[in-house]
C-alpha cells in the first residue's frame, strides 16, 4: 500500500499534509477504478469511505419519483466526492455515478477515523481540509440557487 | 444621437427568449466596431437599449446583435421579424484587450447571455489563433437548451480552443458539467500569471470568478469585466450609467479588474 503514498502527495486534497500525515493516511486508502456510468455511491447506503478522484468525471445525483436521477453537480479530477462517512448516521445522502471511465482513491471511513482519534492534530488538520472543501461547495450551491442567469426581476 | 435606420435581414432564435437580429449592410459599417463595443437599438416607437455586438466585426461581414427580451425594448427588438426597421446609434463603449492578449494565454468565462458580448473576441483570437498560448472558454447556462450558439462552441473546440461547459440544472442527455461557472476555473489549463481573462455575465457571477482567477495568479490589470449599467446616452454625457468615477458608456463596458473592483461593493452606486 505504500507505493499509494505518492497519489496521496499529488492530489490537491491532501496537499500541505505532513509526511507523517500521509503515512498515517496511507494505511486506509486503497486505488479504484470504475467504469464509465456505474456508481460508485448509492443514496441511503452505509457511508464508510470518501474519494478523491484522480481522473474522469462523476455526477452527485438524487432520485425523484417520477422524474428518475437528477443530477446535481459535477465532480471532476482534484476533487473530493463523500462527506456522510463524517457523521452519524453515515448514511450516503447522495448518489454519486461516473460519466466516464474514473480513476481515484478510496479511503476507509472508519479507519480514518480511528486515526483521527489517535492522533487529533491529524484529525484538526484533515477537517480543516474538508471543511474549505464543504464552504467552497456551499458557495457553490448558493451561487446555483440564486438563478443568477434567470430574468431579472 | 440620432440613430441610422436598419432592416433586418435575418432572426435566427437563440432560446426561449433570445434571438439574433442580423442586419442589412451600411456605409457606416465601413468603420467596424472593436469585440466587445455596443450599439445603442431603438424600437420604433418603444425606446432605446444598449445592445453589444454578437458578431461582424470583420469588415463586411453581417452586423449582429444577441437580444434576450427582459424589458419594453427588449421584448420588442426580440419580436421584430425580417424586413422591419430598427434604429442603431454606435459603436460605442470600450472594447477586450484582444491584440494585447497576444502572446500570451487567454481565460474567457461567460454566463448566460453573456457569451454573445464575447463571441466576436472568440472569433478573434481563432482568426490568428498562432498568435496565443493556451485559450480557454468557461461558459456556464441555467441550463443545456438555454445555451447559447451550442453548434459553434462545438466548432471552436475543434479549432484549437479548450471549451468547457457547464449548467445550473440538468437535462436528460447532457454530458458536461452540472454546476456554477466557478467550479471550472480549478482544472482549466492556463497560465494565470501568463493569461489575460475576459469575462462578461451576471456581476455576481464576474466577483466570484474574479476571484477565483486572482487565486490562480491572473494580474488585475489583466483581468477584464463588461460592466451592465443604465446607459443612455451612450456617449458620456447624461451620467445616468456612472459607477463611481467611470461613466460605464464610455469608459466601458470592458474595464479591468484593477479599476472595476473597488465600485462594485459600494451598494450606494
Amino acid at each position: 500500500m505504500s507505493d499509494l503514498k505518492p497519489l496521496l502527495e499529488r492530489h490537491p486534497f491532501f496537499a500541505e499534509l505532513t509526511d507523517s500525515d500521509l503515512q498515517l493516511i496511507v494505511s486506509c486508502a486503497k486505488n479504484v477504478r470504475f467504469r464509465a456510468g456505474v456508481h460508485l455511491i448509492r443514496e441511503g447506503d452505509p457511508a464508510n469511505e470518501f474519494f478523491l478522484i484522480r481522473t474522469g468525471q462523476v455526477a452527485l445525483e438524487i432520485f425523484a419519483p417520477g422524474r428518475g436521477a437528477i443530477d446535481l453537480q459535477t465532480v471532476g479530477p482534484g476533487e473530493v466526492i463523500g462527506y456522510s462517512w463524517l457523521f452519524p448516521p453515515h448514511i450516503w445522502q447522495f448518489s454519486a455515478r461516473t460519466l466516464e471511465d474514473v480513476r481515484a482513491l478510496s479511503i476507509h471511513g472508519t479507519c480514518l477515523r480511528d486515526k483521527c482519534d489517535e492522533d487529533p492534530r491529524l484529525g484538526y488538520r484533515l477537517m480543516k481540509r474538508f471543511a474549505q472543501v464543504i464552504l467552497q461547495r456551499l458557495q457553490a450551491t448558493r451561487l446555483q440557487l440564486l438563478d443568477l442567469y434567470g430574468k431579472p426581476t | 444621437m440620432i440613430p441610422t435606420w436598419r432592416r433586418i435581414r435575418a432572426r435566427r432564435v437563440e432560446t426561449s427568449d433570445t434571438v439574433t437580429l442580423e442586419l442589412e449592410h451600411s456605409p457606416a459599417d465601413a468603420a467596424p466596431f472593436r469585440p466587445g463595443q455596443f450599439n445603442m437599438l431603438t424600437a420604433p416607437g418603444i425606446g432605446e437599449v444598449p445592445i453589444s455586438m454578437s458578431g461582424g466585426a470583420a469588415p463586411g461581414a453581417a452586423l449582429l446583435h444577441t437580444v434576450r427580451a427582459v424589458g419594453a425594448v427588449s421584448r420588442a427588438l426580440v419580436a421584430l421579424e425580417p424586413g422591419a426597421w430598427i434604429g442603431v446609434r454606435g459603436p460605442y463603449g470600450t472594447s477586450w484587450p484582444v491584440r494585447e492578449a497576444r502572446g500570451g494565454d487567454v481565460v474567457i468565462v461567460a454566463g448566460g447571455i453573456g457569451l454573445a458580448p464575447l463571441r466576436p473576441s472568440v472569433r478573434a483570437i481563432l482568426d490568428e489563433r498562432d498568435q496565443y498560448g493556451e485559450v480557454v472558454l468557461l461558459y456556464g447556462a441555467r441550463s443545456p437548451s438555454e445555451r447559447l450558439f451550442p453548434g459553434e462552441l462545438e466548432e471552436w473546440r475543434g479549432r484549437g480552443l479548450e471549451v468547457r461547459s457547464t449548467v445550473d440544472v440538468s437535462e436528460p442527455g447532457w454530458r458536461e458539467s452540472v454546476g456554477v461557472v466557478t467550479t471550472l476555473l480549478p482544472a482549466a489549463r492556463f497560465s494565470g500569471p501568463r493569461s489575460t481573462a475576459f469575462v462578461c455575465g451576471p456581476e455576481i457571477m464576474m466577483r466570484f470568478v474574479a476571484m477565483g482567477l486572482l487565486e490562480r495568479g491572473v494580474a488585475p490589470e489583466r483581468l477584464f469585466v463588461s460592466l451592465e449599467r443604465n446607459m443612455q446616452c451612450g456617449i458620456g454625457l447624461c451620467g445616468h450609467c456612472q459607477l463611481g468615477p467611470l461613466l460605464v458608456c464610455r469608459d466601458g463596458p470592458v474595464v479591468s479588474w484593477k479599476r472595476a473592483a473597488p465600485w462594485l461593493n459600494v451598494r450606494e452606486l
